[in-house]
């Protein structure tokens, strides 16, 4: 809750904070989706295992499932009167709900499946042989795996990891649940713009609006860009 | 079994299928009035009660009630939502309706005023002394609804701002979107303690509920809460009546009874 404030845009300085807030929460949102989703969709992609098909519903859950049905389980399921809420509680003194930790375990779960269908598509759509050959030429799994299979598929990885960033912009059932509104912890822009509209400023609703109108089509632009040029 | 049904089966099924779905859509009973009901989330209890009374009177009346935050309700009726009676939170969103011509000028009805209560469901906390509480370091989340447009939020502040705490409780505030939402807030115990309306916390469903202590309503502005008929109600007869009902004692007593001080009668 900086003191200073000012103008810039036609924006007030809470509104820079709150768009600077989302901006950071989807780049840390969109690495981790990078580290556990990709391996996470070759896995997915290769593997036997009678669990895969629950693991893949899993994933992709969020899609269908209203943001309410997650912000509630969260918020019941977090709250530190019990684990795993009450360890976190221990470990840190501060409730996971409400703080910027608990945007991003939110965020992670609920853009999982914007960034691992992507993946999973990409890394299916590099043909068999190519692997073999390297396999045939002496190279373990993993080294086949980051230096062919995932430089292979960089476009459908590219474009995932955008729609992941993407989706993170949009997020606001959830936050409005578990966020609690607090000034450069959880109060992303789509909360922000929330309030300026509550607060009757539509002067300042119209400029953020148009804002997050801007930066959400240039993000998608990048993912159709990136979807048509894919080499034949 | 995998052979195909013959046509005339299949026609008789879909049938079968639209009625089905022709009775999950169509709008229910041959409903004689309708009633559409817009109401701040600190009724959201009391307004059950209000309900039931006014159909002993009126059952042929059907009831359709939708709760949230003032604010959210006073931008949706201005644009046109399809709501006959709007129960405001305060009566600034009421009498700006009127000014915008989007309610009824006469119809305004002052039916309660809030009153805020300190709620915990923690059992260390000294919860008498305000100042201590908030001053309390193993306090991290105090909630209050958001001051910028929820009623209760501001008469919130104001009270932490009388008891001189304001700039101290500032960064452990958690902020709901709406009275109803601070309360689940606190009941969830995501956060430690928070400022809430009475009606939420003595409401007969919140039994073994946690533990608090009224704010007294020297150290806030009235949270003096308005009703009135939008321009849609205006024309509706059964909204009319429900307005005059909101002042019959029957009512009052609801209003009491759910935790609102009550305005002169009328």
């Amino acid at each position: 809750m900086g003191d200073s404030t000012f103008t810039f845009l036609g924006l007030s300085s809470a509104l820079w904070q709150s768009l600077g807030l989302t901006l950071r929460l989807a780049a840390i949102t969109t690495l981790i989706l990078g580290i556990i989703g990709l391996p996470l969709a070759h896995w997915l992609n290769t593997t036997r295992a009678r669990v895969a098909p629950f693991l893949e519903t899993l994933v992709t859950l969020p899609i269908v499932l209203p943001p309410t049905v997650i912000g509630f389980y969260i918020l019941v399921g977090l709250s530190p009167q019990h684990p795993p809420g009450s360890w976190w509680r221990d470990l840190t003194g501060e409730p996971l709900v409400f703080s910027f930790t608990g945007l991003v375990i939110a965020s992670v779960f609920y853009s999982l499946p914007f960034a691992v269908q992507p993946f999973q598509a990409a890394l299916r759509g590099v043909p068999r042989e190519l692997l073999d050959a390297g396999t045939a030429l002496g190279a373990r799994p993993l080294r086949v795996f980051i230096r062919l299979h995932a430089p292979l598929a960089w476009r459908g990885i590219a474009a995932g990891l955008t729609l992941g960033f993407a989706h993170t912009l949009g997020e606001f059932g959830v936050v409005l649940m578990i966020g609690g509104a607090i000034p450069g912890v959880t109060k992303v822009a789509s909360i922000a713009l929330y309030d300026e509209v509550q607060k009757l400023d539509y002067a300042s609703a119209h400029a953020f609006a148009a804002m997050l109108l801007v930066i959400s089509f240039a993000l998608l632009l990048i993912v159709t860009l990136l979807q048509r040029r894919r080499p034949a | 079994m995998a052979s195909p049904d013959p046509p005339r089966h299949v026609a008789s099924r879909m049938l079968r299928l639209l009625a089905v779905l022709a009775f999950v859509f169509a709008p229910t009973g041959r409903a004689s009035e309708t009633l559409s009901i817009a109401a701040a989330s600190d009724l959201v209890f009391c307004l059950e009660a209000l309900n039931r009374e006014f159909a002993k009177s009126e059952p042929s009346v059907r009831l359709r009630v939708s709760t949230g935050s003032s604010g959210n309700f006073f931008a949706q009726i201005k644009n046109g939502a399809p709501f006959d009676v709007f129960l405001s939170a305060d009566l600034i969103y009421p009498i700006e309706l009127i000014a915008a011509g989007a309610a009824e000028e006469k119809s305004l009805t002052r039916y309660g005023i809030g009153r805020i209560v300190l709620w915990t469901w923690r059992t260390d906390l000294a919860i008498d002394d305000l100042a201590s509480v908030v001053r309390d370091p193993s306090v991290k989340r105090f909630a209050i609804a958001n001051p910028d447009h929820a009623p209760y939020g501001r008469a919130a502040k104001e009270a932490l701002d009388k008891f001189g705490v304001w700039a101290e409780v500032r960064p452990k505030l958690v902020l709901g979107e709406n009275i109803a939402q601070t309360a689940q807030f606190v009941q969830t115990g995501n956060a430690d303690v928070g400022i809430v309306a009475l009606s939420l916390v003595i409401a007969p469903v919140r039994n073994r509920s946690g533990r608090w202590t009224e704010i007294p309503s020297s150290a806030h502005a009235p949270l003096e809460q308005g009703a009135v008929l939008t321009r849609r109600g205006a024309s509706n007869p059964a909204a009319r009546r429900y307005l005059a009902f909101l002042s019959t004692p029957a009512a009052r007593t609801i209003f009491d009874r759910y935790g609102f001080s009550l305005p002169r009668s009328p």
